[in-house]
């Protein structure tokens, strides 16, 4: 977000400017403090439940079956909602950025709705097409074709939910870089497709990228929505952040914490990532013009 | 540029075996459901390896037995959105009646199994903290001021259903049948009830982790069970009364016809009549209906006075009717407070 | 205003900031929104030019765009409010109207309401201690601002349940001070000020950055004090800013689910927040009632989401003279 050796600022070296060292002091304080108890806390807190009963207990707890398949499956669903959702993020900002059209404001206001929809509504509003009593219920059982209560339910909530991630990150972006690039490539002769992967996706790839993180970690942390598309069947259709509250359920707070320190864990590790592209690569995140 | 060419190619591979996978290719071995509801999962885990081996001994064939476990009412709504439940086991005859609504299940299924399809039964016990500090022995105490109650709620969860019943049937009984006296009682009851959690699981978690609460209602089967896996600082109360909880079991008939696992499917829930499937449920503390197995773990469960819900409420429906549909008793009665 | 020229500084400002903005993925929604309203104002900034392009591809991206938005979000979102239009006018104002409905829209109304406010007031602080002060490990604080994006919320609710509940690191000391936080409607404000933490740090941030500082020199060097400067000159500047973040997180936490159901208590109309409503009533078979609160929220959502807009909308108006 900052980037370009600014991350601290214009405004730290003016001393008209500096706070007495007091009020710095209280306000970095009372920042930290927040902070640390809205997010450090809870985030310890995982780890230290999970951990209670030693490295071997963790691991164990880890290694049980129904974790594993929890994993896998938590994988496989991202593995496809994922790819959807960054092939549709780009087509998307490609139309809204390059082209003008009227109307372009309130798609991309659909576009964001999913962000606001509780996702107890984005579970719901599949049941009801998909669902035996739904729209297309019966027409799937004739055909022996399951949707709630299996993957393709969990997919399609997954994609409902993280559907803006991937476009609302390389809108902004994609219309302040503009189209002159692309206008030079087209008059060099250059196809729609050359110019796609020659000229814009470099330009995009770190916003691309950090668009990807986001929606990859919402797909896999989801539990709203494919709490109510799931069914709950262990070992089949239990995503890691469902498995976590069964394991909650039957009193395996280690387990439940165990399996919640994995997510946690690739929520840093989403954080780590995201930020060293804004690090190293922040210049072409944002091209810097200004 | 190549490599975003195949990783795109590879996410639509991708998209494709994921569809693949779905349509799910015929196995060779049997595979039922059970859609059960919460505090059923280790009970069904240490019988589908019974039946497991049972049936691999009878016939050669392997049959895999998944589980689904949830509040009642939420597994019932699943069964009639599509989850192919092959079987279902769950707290109340009630929810398979929905079931049946739906036209998933014939409508005499409660007829089709011995004991009104209800292999075993259960009842609504206390659990209170170690030395039971505020001396709660019956189920007048949970009405005093200062007593806080936990239970779940019974508009989502089938056995705050039984919870609530069994306070209404000691109520009846300790009041001479007097309904307003027992309506009374229960509103108090109630006005003790510091949190709701929507299942029987989440409220064992309230009592025992969150340290909420004097005293939980709960399954006689989840109150041994919590009080072996959480620690010995729990004490199960028997009230002088309480409700003769009866758990229904059923194939869901469309199901199995279109699965082809009607034969066992059947099997299976005939199979939970067994004395192998009784010790195994007396072994995970619910009530066995065979009188062999009943008499050895007579020690195990004590004898308390007990009732049905056909005797006190006229059955299931009429049950959920009166006291759990909106604007129904429980509606009127329970008036938040703080 | 202390300064003539401020308001034309101001609008470049956040012209300047639209742009910058569209490096985070939060503050692209604003600074998306910026140009989606003003045609391509900030977006000259960056060079764009405003007529049809000679580019190719329009027509399929956006047929794929529009047709893959009608079947993943349109369609099923319309087969929430048709199933919910069974119910007629009276019917549905029947199922919406009862006092646990409108409880519960309450309860999730000020929850949000409350953990907004305070992500507003916290996130300037945080905003402005990250922009405007160093010190050690901030880079790591910085990181740290996004976690609730990324942590699940299943996990964000057991871990808040078991540090809030009488027995946890911070139940046990408020506990005894006569503070419940775990299962009562405090709880739902400490998950929800959890989840919306971001938004308002990350759209002040960049805004704050772009602040031109001889702005605030000059209104030292009139002989305005700090305090002044402050209400004056930086916060007239960062209110769109601030709106939109709270704007953000209230339209987050009025939707979100997983980490309240854990810490809330449920008890109806006193904790039960209109998500775990619509789940209730699903569980209970009623389907009219489900889909009839949940186009209710489906309304607020969308109304929530133009008001951002219009937000930024009437912002920028108000600037760029």
């Amino acid at each position: 977000m900052r980037t370009d050796g600014k991350v601290l600022g214009v405004h730290v070296g003016r001393p008209a400017l500096r706070d007495p060292a007091w009020l710095r002091s209280i306000l970095i304080g009372l920042a930290l403090g927040f902070l640390a108890l809205f997010v450090v806390l809870p985030l310890v807190t995982v780890f230290a439940q999970a951990l209670r009963h030693g490295l071997i207990a963790y691991f164990d707890a880890l290694a049980e079956p129904d974790a594993v398949s929890a994993i896998h499956l938590t994988l496989l669903v991202a593995g496809i909602a994922v790819p959807i959702n960054l092939v549709f993020g780009v087509t998307a900002a490609w139309a809204i950025s390059k082209f003008e059209f009227t109307g372009k404001s309130l798609l991309i206001t659909l576009i964001d709705l999913p962000f606001s929809v509780s996702p107890v509504i984005s579970g719901m509003v599949y049941v009801l097409l998909f669902g035996l009593h739904g729209w297309f219920g019966p027409w799937l059982r004739e055909h022996d074709l399951q949707v709630v209560f299996a993957l393709p339910g969990l997919v399609l909530a997954t994609m409902f939910v993280t559907f803006p991630f991937v476009a609302r990150e390389l809108i902004p972006l994609m219309q302040e870089q503009g189209i002159e690039e692309e206008e030079a490539a087209v008059s060099l002769g250059a196809s729609g497709w050359q110019i796609f992967w020659r000229v814009t996706l470099p330009n995009i790839r770190w916003g691309l990228l950090y668009g990807t993180l986001l929606c990859n970690a919402r797909a896999m942390g989801e539990f709203g929505a494919v709490s109510v598309v799931s069914g709950h069947i262990r070992g089949l259709t239990n995503t890691m952040p469902l498995h976590v509250e069964i394991l909650y359920n039957e009193y395996n707070f280690v387990g439940a914490f165990a399996v919640a320190s994995l997510l946690a864990l690739l929520a840093l590790v989403t954080l780590v990532a995201k930020s060293m592209v804004e690090w190293k690569w922040g210049d072409s995140l944002g091209h810097s013009r200004y | 540029m190549r490599g975003w060419q195949r990783f795109v190619a590879l996410a639509v591979v991708t998209a494709g075996l994921g569809g693949a996978v779905m349509s799910k290719a015929a196995a060779a071995d049997v595979t039922l459901l059970n859609v059960s509801y919460d505090p059923t999962r280790e009970l069904y885990v240490a019988i589908n390896k019974a039946f497991a081996a049972k049936w691999r001994a009878v016939t050669g064939d392997t049959v895999r037995i998944n589980q689904s476990h949830g509040g009642s009412g939420k597994q019932a709504r699943g069964v009639i959105d599509g989850l192919e439940a092959d079987v279902v086991t769950l707290a109340l005859s009630y929810d398979i009646d929905a079931i049946a609504d739906s036209g998933l299940i014939a409508h005499d299924w409660q007829n089709r199994l011995p004991e009104h399809s209800t292999p075993f039964t259960s009842t609504i016990v206390f659990l209170v903290r170690a030395g039971n500090p505020k001396h709660i022995h019956d189920w007048n105490d949970l009405i005093q001021p200062g007593i806080q109650v936990v239970t779940p709620n019974p508009k989502t969860s089938g056995g705050a259903r039984w919870n609530y019943l069994a306070a209404w049937g000691y109520a009846l009984s300790a009041y001479n049948g007097d309904q307003a006296a027992a309506r009374d009682f229960v509103g108090k009851l109630y006005q003790n009830v510091p949190v709701l959690d929507s299942g029987a699981r989440g409220a064992t978690v309230t009592f025992t982790q969150r340290a909420i609460g004097d005293v939980l209602l709960a399954w006689e089967n989840d109150a041994f069970l919590a009080r072996q896996q959480l620690g010995t600082d729990l004490e199960i109360v028997y009230p002088t009364i309480s409700i003769l909880a009866e758990p229904p079991v059923s194939v869901v008939d469309a199901v199995v016809d279109r699965h082809n696992t009607r034969k066992v499917a059947e099997e299976y829930l005939k199979f939970l009549y067994s004395p192998e499937a009784q010790t195994i449920a007396a072994e995970n503390f619910h009530r066995p209906r065979l009188a062999e197995v009943a008499a050895k773990y007579k020690d195990r469960f004590p004898d308390l006075k007990l009732f049905t819900i056909d005797q006190v409420f006229g059955g299931w429906t009429a049950a959920q009717k009166t006291h759990f549909a909106d604007g129904g008793v429980f509606d009127q009665i329970f008036r938040p407070h703080r | 205003m202390v300064m003539p020229d401020h308001n034309i500084y101001a609008g470049l400002t956040v012209a300047v900031a639209a742009g910058r903005l569209g490096r985070g993925w939060l503050g692209g929604a604003l600074a998306r929104v910026h140009q989606a309203w003003s045609g391509t104002k900030a977006g000259e900034q960056g060079g764009m030019i405003i007529r049809y392009s000679v580019l190719p591809g329009f027509g399929l991206t956006l047929g794929l765009t529009l047709s893959w938005l009608g079947l993943i979000v349109l369609l099923p979102l319309a087969g929430l409010v048709i199933h919910a239009a069974d119910l007629g006018w009276s019917g549905f104002l029947a199922e919406v109207g009862t006092a646990r409905v409108l409880a519960a829209f309450r309860i999730s109304l000020t929850t949000a309401l409350a953990a907004a406010l305070i992500n507003l007031v916290f996130g300037l602080l945080v905003a402005w201690v990250l922009v405007r002060y160093r010190f050690v490990g901030q880079k790591l604080v910085d990181a740290l601002v996004d976690l609730p994006f990324a942590l699940p919320t299943a996990v964000a609710g057991i871990a808040l349940s078991a540090l809030y509940s009488a027995n946890g690191w911070i139940g046990s000391i408020l506990v005894p001070l006569g503070i419940n936080v775990a299962f009562t409607p405090l709880g739902i404000v400490v998950a929800l000020t959890f989840i919306g933490l971001p938004f308002v740090v990350r759209t002040v941030e960049p805004v704050l950055q772009e602040l031109p500082p001889e702005e605030e020199e000059a209104a030292i060097s009139l002989g305005a004090s700090r305090l002044q400067t402050f209400l004056r000159v930086i916060l007239p500047a960062l209110t769109p800013a601030l709106l939109t973040g709270f704007a953000l997180a209230f339209a987050r936490g009025l939707g979100e689910y997983g980490s309240v159901i854990f810490i809330a208590g449920n008890m109806p109309e006193i904790s039960e927040i209109v998500p775990l409503l619509i789940i209730i009533k699903l569980e209970q078979f009623d389907y009219h009632g489900a889909t009839a609160i949940g186009t209710l929220m489906l309304l607020l959502s969308f109304v929530l989401l133009l008001l951002i807009n219009l937000l930024q909308a009437w912002m920028r108006a108000r600037h760029a003279h």
